[in-house]
C-alpha cells in the first residue's frame, strides 16, 4: 500500500521534522484510504504548536503510520466515510473547537470547555455542571419507554449514564454518556514535574496500572535514549500478565454472578484477590503501582520472590482450571452466554473494537503479537478460535488468555535475569521529537503519544485507553437484546470509565 | 452436580480470622510510615524534593498520609534513614490533621463518635459513590464482599440505594462533573449519616492535585468522619477502619 504516511516502530523516537506534514486534503485522502483498506486508528488528535493547531494521526496496518497536517477550523467529517474516526473527531471538536462537518453524531465526549476559548461546538453551557444535561437520542412510538441509569450506579462501580430506548423488554438503542470522571489527565501530564509523570500514568486507570505505566515508561525511554535491561523487561512482562490474570478472572467471576451461578463467582472473586496479592509480592501494591518507571523497574525479582511466586502459581493453577471447567461446563451458563449480545465481525471491524472484545468478534489483533515490546518478541501469542461475537465468545477469549498468561508467567519466573533497579528522577527529553507506544493491556490496545517542543518540554501528551474504542461495541451488543441482559453484556466488555474520561 | 461439590470441597474455608488474627501481608507491602528519630534535616529535604506527591513536611519531619501514594521513594533514596514503611495496615484516622504523622497515630477507636457506635455498631449500610478516581479504591472496596474478607459477617453491607443507607463512602477526587451527583446522593441519605473518604484522591486530590477539574479534599465539600488513606488503601486497611470506628 503506497501512502504518504511515515512508517514508525512501536516506541521509536522520531525527529518531528521527519514526520510528513501534509496539506489537509492529502492528509485526509491518505488517512481515509489506509482505514478503508482495513487500517485502524490508533491515535488521532489535535495539538497546539506555537500559534497554530495541528492534527496528528497514528494509524495501524501491520505497521504503525503517522502524519500531521494543519488543522482547518472545520472540515468534512472523516466519520462519514470511515466509522473508526467517530470518537476521535468528537474529541478533537471538544478539545480544540474544530468542527467535523456532517459528522453523524456530533456530541461532547467528556463535557468540558475547549482549550482555545472558542465558542463551543456542541452549544453546551459549562456553568451547568451535569454532563447528562443534554437531549438524549430518542425513539418515538406509543410503546416506547426509556430507562435512565446513572451516573451513580447500584454497585461499587464507576459513574456513567446509560439511556435505554426500549420496546417492552427489548432494547432498541442504548446511548452511553460518560465524562463524569474527567480530571484533565492529559493537561496534567503536559504540565507536571517529571517526578509526577509515572504516578499520573499509573492512575489513569488503576486496573490498567501496568498497561498505562508501560506506555509512559517506554515513551520516556525512547525520548531519553535509555534502554531498560533484559531483566526489567521480563519483570514488566510478568506484571502485565498478572494484571491480565487478575482482571480476566475477576470478569469471569462477575459473569458467573450475573447468570446467578454463585460458586464460580465466589471462587473467582477470591482467586482474583490472590493474583492481586502476587502483584503486591512483586512491588508492594496490589495493582502494581510503583513498579514500572522510565528506565526499568523499581523492584528486582529476588530468589525468595521467585520461589513464592512459583509456589503460589502452582497452587492456584489447578484451582483456576477446575473453576473454569465448572463455569464453562454448566449448561445453564452456556444457555445464558450463547447468542447473547452478539457483535458481528462486520460491526466490530467498522467500530474498530480492540482487545478481548475485538478478538471475540473475529478481529485477531493483539499488540503483543503485532507490535511486541518488552519480552513479547520471544513469546508466542496464539490467535483465539472462538469468534462468535457473543457473551460466550468474550468469556471464552478470557478463558484462553487466563491459561496463556499463567503459562507465560511460569515460563519467565526462573529466567536467569538480573536487573538494575531504577528510581524516578528528573530526565531530559530529546527536543522536537515524537514517540508512540502501544501495549496490549488486558482490555486491549493502550497507546500513549508524546510530542516535545524545541526545548524538550512535553508539547502534547495523548493518552488512549482501549475503552475509547469499545464503549460503542457495548451499545451495539445491546441492540435487540433484552434489557435484563444488560449487566451480563456490560460485564462481558467490562470497560473503563476513568480511562475513557481521562 | 458432582463437579460443583468437588469444587466446593477443593475451595475449602477461606475467610480470614481478622480482627482476631492479623493476616500476613507480603514483605514489600508499604503500610504505616515510621519516621526515624534524629534524622538529619538535609536528608528530609532530599526526600521532600524527590517525593512525587510533595507529601513531606520538612519542618515537622512528618509525612502527610493524605497526600502520600505510598510509593516508597523517600524510604529508598534515604536508605530508610528518614522513614521506613512498616507492614502495619491499620492507618485510618478520624481527623484529617492526624494524617500528617511521624508514625504515631492516635488510636482510632478512641476518636470515633460514640453515637455512631450506638447507632451503627450492629448494622451499618453504606452507599458508595465513585467520583473520578482510578477505580482501584472501588476495586479494593469490592473485594470486601469476597469470601476472604466477608464484610457482611460484621453486619456491614454496601447497598444500592442511598435511602437504605446510613452513610456514604466516597472514592476519587470529586471531579466537577461528579459534584452534583455526589451531593444529591448525600442529600438522599437519611440523617444521622456518616461520610467516609477512601484513598488519597478523595482526601487531598492525590495524584491529580493541581487539576482545575477536581476538588482538593472531600472535606471541602462534605463533613468527613473517617479518613482511610492509601493509593488505594489495602482491603485490610478498609476493614480495620470500618470495624474500629463503628464496632
Amino acid at each position: 500500500m503506497s501512502n504518504a504516511f511515515l512508517e514508525v516502530s512501536n516506541g521509536e523516537a522520531i525527529a518531528r521534522e521527519k514526520i510528513v506534514h501534509l496539506p489537509f486534503n492529502a492528509f485526509q485522502e491518505n488517512a481515509l484510504s489506509i482505514v478503508k483498506q482495513g487500517g485502524k486508528v490508533v491515535q488521532y488528535f489535535g495539538y497546539k504548536d506555537q500559534a497554530s493547531i495541528k492534527l496528528m494521526a497514528v494509524l495501524r496496518t501491520d505497521k504503525l503510520l503517522v502524519a500531521t497536517c494543519d488543522a482547518p477550523e472545520s472540515y468534512p467529517s472523516f466519520t462519514q466515510i470511515c466509522e473508526p474516526f467517530h470518537l476521535f473527531e468528537r474529541e478533537i471538536a471538544e478539545q480544540f473547537g474544530i468542527r467535523p462537518e456532517g459528522h453523524p453524531w456530533l456530541k461532547m465526549v467528556r463535557y468540558h470547555p475547549n482549550y482555545r476559548d472558542l465558542p463551543d461546538v456542541f452549544g453546551n453551557d459549562y456553568t451547568k455542571d451535569i454532563p447528562g444535561n443534554y437531549a438524549y437520542y430518542q425513539v418515538d412510538g406509543d410503546e416506547i419507554h426509556e430507562v435512565a441509569v446513572g451516573p451513580v450506579h447500584a454497585g461499587v462501580i464507576e459513574p456513567g449514564h446509560f439511556r435505554f430506548n426500549c420496546i417492552g423488554e427489548r432494547v432498541l438503542h442504548l446511548e452511553i454518556q460518560l465524562g463524569y470522571q474527567h480530571r484533565a489527565v492529559e493537561n496534567l501530564l503536559q504540565g507536571v514535574q517529571a517526578k509526577r509523570l509515572p504516578i499520573l500514568a499509573e492512575n489513569i486507570a488503576g486496573d490498567t496500572t501496568i498497561g498505562h505505566g508501560l506506555c509512559m515508561a517506554q515513551a520516556v525511554e525512547a525520548l531519553t535514549g535509555v534502554q531498560p535491561d533484559n531483566g526489567a523487561q521480563v519483570i514488566r512482562t510478568i506484571a502485565l500478565e498478572l494484571e491480565r490474570l487478575a482482571n480476566h478472572i475477576g470478569d469471569l467471576g462477575a459473569l458467573s454472578g450475573d447468570v446467578a451461578f454463585l460458586p464460580p463467582a465466589n471462587y473467582f472473586g477470591r482467586i482474583r484477590g490472590d493474583f492481586l496479592n502476587l502483584a503486591l509480592l512483586l512491588c508492594g501494591n496490589r495493582f502494581g503501582k510503583g513498579l514500572v518507571r522510565p528506565g526499568g523497574v523499581r523492584f528486582p525479582l529476588s530468589d525468595d520472590i521467585r520461589k513464592t511466586l512459583d509456589e503460589r502459581i502452582k497452587e492456584l493453577k489447578p484451582q483456576v482450571e477446575h473453576v473454569l471447567e465448572l463455569l464453562f461446563s454448566a449448561s445453564t451458563v452456556r444457555t445464558r452466554f450463547e447468542d447473547c449480545g452478539t457483535v458481528s465481525t462486520h460491526d466490530a471491524d467498522r467500530l474498530g473494537l480492540v482487545g478481548p472484545a475485538g478478538r471475540a468478534s473475529g478481529l485477531p489483533y493483539d499488540a503483543r503479537r503485532c507490535f511486541p515490546a518488552e519480552a513479547y518478541g520471544r513469546i508466542e501469542i496464539p490467535e483465539n478460535k472462538k469468534t462468535s461475537g457473543d457473551v460466550y465468545a468474550r468469556a471464552k477469549v478470557r478463558y484462553d488468555e487466563v491459561l496463556q498468561s499463567i503459562h507465560i508467567i511460569q515460563s519467565l519466573i526462573w529466567a536467569p535475569i538480573e536487573t538494575e533497579c531504577v528510581e524516578t528522577g528528573s530526565f531530559d527529553l530529546s527536543p522536537s521529537s515524537f514517540v508512540v507506544t502501544v501495549n496490549e493491556a488486558w482490555r486491549g490496545e493502550v497507546s500513549h503519544v508524546m510530542v516535545t517542543d524545541e526545548t524538550g518540554a512535553i508539547l502534547r501528551y495523548k493518552v488512549k485507553d482501549p475503552s475509547f474504542h469499545n464503549w460503542n461495541g457495548l451499545s451495539m451488543a445491546l441492540r435487540d437484546t433484552g434489557i435484563s441482559d444488560f449487566p451480563l453484556n456490560n460485564k462481558s466488555f467490562n470497560l473503563s470509565y476513568c480511562g475513557f474520561d481521562l | 452436580m458432582l463437579n460443583t461439590l468437588k469444587n466446593r470441597f477443593e475451595q475449602g474455608y477461606r475467610t480470614c480470622a481478622y480482627p482476631n488474627e492479623k493476616p500476613a501481608v507480603f514483605d514489600r507491602y508499604r503500610g504505616k510510615p515510621m519516621v526515624q528519630k534524629g534524622v538529619a534535616a538535609e536528608i528530609v529535604e532530599q526526600c521532600a524534593k524527590a517525593c512525587p506527591q510533595d507529601a513531606i513536611d520538612v519542618g515537622q519531619k512528618k509525612i502527610d498520609m493524605g497526600r502520600c501514594v505510598f510509593c516508597g521513594a523517600c524510604e529508598r533514596i534515604s536508605n530508610g534513614e528518614f522513614v521506613k514503611f512498616t507492614k502495619d495496615f491499620e492507618i485510618s484516622t478520624s481527623q484529617k490533621s492526624h494524617l500528617l504523622t511521624d508514625g504515631n497515630l492516635p488510636a482510632l477507636a478512641r476518636h470515633s463518635k460514640q453515637h455512631f457506635k450506638r447507632l451503627f455498631g450492629r448494622s451499618l449500610q453504606l452507599r458508595q459513590v465513585s467520583a473520578a478516581g482510578c477505580n482501584a479504591c472501588e476495586a479494593d472496596l469490592n473485594v470486601l464482599a469476597t469470601p476472604f474478607f466477608d464484610l457482611a459477617r460484621f453486619g456491614i453491607n454496601f447497598v444500592a440505594s442511598p435511602r437504605h443507607s446510613d452513610g456514604i463512602v466516597v472514592t476519587g477526587p470529586v471531579s466537577r462533573n461528579m459534584r452534583t451527583a455526589l451531593l444529591q446522593t448525600y442529600e438522599a441519605i437519611p440523617s444521622p449519616k456518616v461520610v467516609i473518604a477512601v484513598g488519597s484522591c478523595t482526601i487531598t486530590g492525590g495524584p491529580f492535585c493541581g487539576s482545575p477539574e477536581i476538588a482538593e479534599g472531600l472535606d471541602t465539600i462534605l463533613p468527613v468522619d473517617l479518613f482511610i488513606p492509601g493509593c488505594p488503601p489495602h482491603p485490610l486497611t478498609n476493614l480495620h477502619a470500618l470495624l474500629t470506628f463503628f464496632k
